[in-house]
C-alpha cells in the first residue's frame, strides 16, 4: 500500500506531454492511473510500459475524444469501478495549433476551446459532482500562464485557458466547504510536443520535471500553483502591465 | 432515484479504509429485492452492511452496492416466558437488551458496544468477554431465514440443517442475507453484575489469571499496558464478573429497568460524555498514551487491586459506549486493531513477540485487551483454546505502510503457533496469512458453498476479497 495520498487516479490527455508524465509518475509511486486520451494505440503503449515497469497492472486505457463531451459522465463512473475508486482526477488535455497572427479561423477555434474548455468542464462537472457527494477528491486543472493575458499571438488558446482557470475557480469555491480540493495548475514552458519547434521560449523544464512539481502542489492542495515556481513572480509584472503599454510590446 | 444519488462514502468503523458505495437502505423484503436486482442488472457486486461496526472492510466494498439493512429493524416476536426472539436483521444489540430486560433477560454474548445489528453479528460470529463459557453469538441462534443473491429465501436452522447453519454464520455475509434470526436469551435475575478488578505485574501473571478465572466467572477481560517492557511487559488489569444469583439483588425489578441501565449522560458527574472525546485528543500520541496507560495501570495495582463491586450490566458490558465517538481521538487517520487468537501454550511467547515487535518498529498499541477462547463449531470459526489479544494502532500519515507491513510482522507468529485471527477486527491483514490459518478442506468447503449459493460473486465485500477471493 502506498503511502502517497492518492491511491486511484484518473488523467485525461495521458497519452502525451504532462498528462503522460503525470499518470507514470502516479502509477511509480503505487497509484492506480486510469489513462484518457484520444489516441488508442499512444495510450496502449504507455499502459503496458507502466504496467511492465510495476510488474502489476497499475494502468488501465480508456480511449475517448474529449470533444465527445456527453460521454464523460459514463465513464467517469465506469472508470472509478474499474479502478475501485477515484481520488485524483487531472484534465491535462490540450491544443494548440500554430496560429498566424492574422489569422481568424473559427474552425481551428472553435476545436482549441472544445479541447481546452468544453471537454475540460463535462470531465470535471461529473467529478465535482462524484467527490462532493463523498466529501473527498482533488481536482487539478492544467492550465497554462497564457491564460493570465490575452495575447496577440495566440487569442483564443488564451480564452480557453483563462476560462479554465476561471471555471476551476468557481468549481473550488462549490466544493472546498465539502471536502474537495481543486488545484489550478500554470506551467510555464515545458518541453512538450505542443511546444518543441517553437521560438521565444525559455526556462523550458522537462514533461517529467514539471509533473513531479504538480503532484507535490496536488498532495498539498494549493490553490494555484505556477510551474516551475518563477513563473508566479513573473507573471504578477506581466499582469500588472497597463493595456496601453502590453498593446505595444507585441506579446 | 439515479445511481449516482445512492453514491456515498463508507467505511469502517475504525475510520481507516473506506471507499464510495451506492447506498441502498431498505425497509422491507421488497426493498432488499430491488437492490439485488438493481446490482445485478448493473454487473455490480453487493456488500451487506449492518451499523458498520467492524473495524475494518467487511462491511463495504468499493464502488459496489452496499446494502445497508439497519432499517429492517422489527420485532417479529418476543416470548418472555422462553427467553426466545424473533428478529429482522437490523435490530441493534440496545434494542434487543432494552426489549428483553425487562423480563429478566439479558443477551448471551455482546460485543462491547451496544451498536452491532443482529445481523451483523451473526455474520461476523462475534464474541464478547464470556467466550469460554458462552461461546459466539451465533452459538445463540436457533434458525434463521436467509436470502440468496439469486433471490431465493430458505429457513436455516440448528436442527434442519446443521452443516449449512455452521456455514453461513460467521462467513462474512458471503453466503445469503439473514432476513430474519431467532435467539435465545439468556436467563438472568439481577440487571447488575459483581465485579471483580485485579492487577497482574507481567504477561505470564496475565495469563494465568485469566485461565484461573474462566471456569469461576462469567466474563473475563484483561487490559494490557502496552508501554511497559523488561520485567513489566505485558503487565495489565483484568476485570472478573458474575451475573448474581437469585435472592442477591434485594430489588431485582429496580435494576432489571432499561432506564437504570442508562450509561451516566456526564462523566465524573460534570464532563457532558459528548464532549469527553475532545480533551482526550491532545493525549492521541504516544507520550500521551505512555503516560495514560502508566496512570491506569498504577490506578488499577493500588487502589482499585482486588477490588469487588457491583455496577449495571450495560454499564460493564458496553465500555465503547461510554465516551461517544471516543473513535475520533484517532482522526484524521482513524484506527486499525489486529486481533490474534493463539493456544495456549503459545500464548505467551506470540504476546511476548507481538508487544516487542510493536516497540521494535516504533509503533506501540495504545490499547490491548486480553480475553480467553475456546474452540466453536462454525466453518470460519476463528477461536482456539487459547487466548486473544486485540491491539489497537492510530494509523498516521506517512506511516500507514509501515503499519500495514507490521500487522503482516504480527501476524506470522500466530500462524506460525497454529492460531487464528477475527476478521470483523481486521482492516490490514494479508490473505494469504488468513487463509494459512485453516484446515485442510475449509476453504475448499467455502468455495463449494459460495459456488452454489452465489455462484456469480455477487455477495462480495472489501475483506472476503482480500482475505479470500483475491488469491
Amino acid at each position: 500500500m502506498s503511502d502517497s495520498n492518492f491511491a486511484f487516479a484518473l488523467v485525461v490527455g495521458a497519452s502525451s506531454g504532462i498528462g503522460e508524465a503525470l499518470a507514470r509518475r502516479l502509477a511509480a509511486d503505487g497509484a492506480r492511473v486510469a489513462l484518457v486520451a484520444r489516441r488508442e494505440d499512444e495510450l496502449r503503449r504507455i499502459m503496458e510500459e507502466i504496467n511492465d515497469a510495476a510488474g502489476e497492472e497499475r494502468a488501465i486505457a480508456v480511449a475517448h475524444d474529449v470533444r465527445a463531451a456527453d460521454e464523460a459522465p459514463d465513464l467517469v463512473q465506469e472508470i472509478a469501478r474499474r479502478l475501485g475508486g477515484l481520488d485524483l482526477v487531472i484534465y491535462a488535455a490540450g491544443a494548440m495549433p500554430a496560429v498566424a497572427v492574422d489569422e481568424y479561423d473559427t474552425t481551428k477555434d472553435r476545436e482549441m476551446l472544445e479541447v481546452n474548455l468544453v471537454g475540460a468542464v463535462a470531465w470535471l462537472n461529473p467529478v465535482a459532482e462524484r467527490m462532493a457527494r463523498l466529501g473527498r477528491g482533488t481536482i487539478v486543472g492544467i492550465g497554462s500562464v497564457a491564460g493570465d493575458r490575452g495575447r496577440a499571438p495566440n487569442p483564443v488558446y488564451c480564452t480557453s485557458k483563462a476560462a479554465f482557470h476561471a471555471y476551476l475557480e468557481a468549481l473550488r469555491n462549490r466544493v472546498a466547504k465539502l471536502g474537495v480540493k481543486v488545484v489550478t495548475i500554470k506551467p510555464g514552458f515545458v518541453d512538450t510536443a505542443m511546444t518543441r519547434g517553437k521560438e521565444g521560449l525559455f526556462w523550458v523544464i522537462s514533461a517529467d520535471r514539471a509533473a513531479e512539481i504538480i503532484l507535490k502542489k496536488a498532495r498539498r492542495g494549493v490553490v494555484t500553483a505556477y510551474v516551475p515556481a518563477r513563473w508566479r513572480m513573473v507573471m504578477t509584472v506581466v499582469r500588472a502591465i497597463p493595456s496601453f503599454i502590453f498593446t505595444k510590446l507585441g506579446f | 432515484m439515479r445511481m449516482r444519488d445512492r453514491l456515498e462514502w463508507v467505511e469502517g468503523w475504525g475510520m481507516a479504509v473506506g471507499g464510495a458505495g451506492y447506498v441502498f437502505r431498505p425497509a422491507d423484503a421488497g426493498g432488499v429485492a430491488e437492490a439485488i436486482e438493481t446490482a445485478r442488472g448493473k454487473g455490480l457486486a453487493i456488500a451487506l452492511r449492518g451499523a458498520g461496526c467492524s473495524y475494518g472492510d467487511a462491511a463495504f466494498r468499493p464502488e459496489s452496492v452496499v446494502l445497508d439493512l439497519s432499517n429492517l429493524n422489527r420485532v417479529l416476536a418476543w416470548d418472555p416466558e422462553t427467553g426466545i426472539v424473533d428478529v429482522e436483521p437490523g435490530v441493534s444489540l440496545a434494542a434487543l437488551w432494552r426489549l428483553t430486560i425487562g423480563d429478566g433477560w439479558w443477551p448471551p454474548v455482546v460485543t462491547g458496544t451496544m451498536e452491532p445489528t443482529v445481523g451483523g453479528m451473526l455474520s461476523m460470529n462475534v464474541h464478547g468477554k464470556n467466550n469460554w463459557p458462552r461461546g459466539t453469538f451465533g452459538e445463540h441462534c436457533i434458525e434463521f431465514d436467509l436470502t440468496t443473491a439469486a433471490g431465493e429465501s430458505r429457513t436455516i436452522s440448528q436442527k434442519n440443517d446443521a452443516d449449512l447453519f455452521h456455514d453461513v454464520i460467521g462467513s462474512f455475509g458471503q453466503f445469503g442475507i439473514i432476513t430474519r434470526a431467532r435467539l435465545q436469551m439468556k436467563k438472568v435475575h439481577s440487571g447488575q453484575v459483581e465485579v471483580k478488578a485485579v492487577s497482574a505485574p507481567d504477561l505470564g501473571a496475565m495469563l494465568s489469571l485469566t485461565d484461573d478465572a474462566k471456569d469461576k466467572w462469567e466474563y473475563v477481560v484483561g487490559w494490557i499496558d502496552t508501554f511497559a517492557r523488561g520485567r513489566n511487559l505485558g503487565r495489565g488489569l483484568l476485570h472478573f464478573a458474575r451475573h448474581l444469583e437469585e435472592g442477591e439483588d434485594p430489588d431485582p425489578a429496580a435494576s432489571l429497568d432499561a432506564e437504570a441501565q442508562d450509561l451516566p449522560a456526564n462523566l465524573f458527574g460534570v464532563m457532558p460524555k459528548g464532549l469527553m472525546w475532545r480533551f482526550l485528543k491532545p493525549m492521541t500520541n504516544r507520550p500521551g498514551m505512555r503516560f495514560v496507560n502508566f496512570g491506569k495501570y498504577l490506578a488499577g495495582s493500588t487502589v482499585g487491586d482486588e477490588k469487588v463491586y457491583r455496577q449495571p450490566l450495560a454499564g460493564f458490558s458496553f465500555l465503547l459506549d461510554y465516551v461517544p465517538n471516543w473513535k475520533n481521538i484517532y482522526l484524521p487517520g482513524g484506527l486499525i486493531q489486529h486481533q490474534s487468537f493463539v493456544p495456549a501454550a503459545s500464548a505467551e511467547q506470540v504476546f511476548r513477540d507481538q508487544l516487542e515487535i510493536c516497540h521494535e518498529h516504533g509503533m506501540p498499541s495504545f490499547l490491548a485487551v486480553l480475553k480467553r477462547h475456546r474452540p466453536d463449531p462454525f466453518l470460519m470459526s476463528y477461536a482456539v483454546d487459547g487466548y486473544s489479544l486485540a491491539l489497537d494502532f492510530p494509523v498516521i500519515r506517512g506511516r500507514r505502510a509501515k503499519l500495514w507491513s507490521m500487522v503482516r510482522a504480527l501476524a506470522e507468529p500466530v500462524v506460525a503457533a497454529g492460531g487464528r485471527f477475527y476478521p470483523a477486527k481486521d482492516a490490514a491483514l494479508p490473505g494469504d496469512l488468513y487463509r494459512s490459518t485453516f484446515r485442510e478442506g475449509q476453504l475448499g468447503r467455502f468455495a463449494g458453498i459460495k459456488a452454489k449459493l452465489d455462484p456469480d460473486r455477487v455477495l462480495r465485500s472489501g475483506l472476503a476479497d482480500r482475505l479470500i477471493y483475491e488469491e
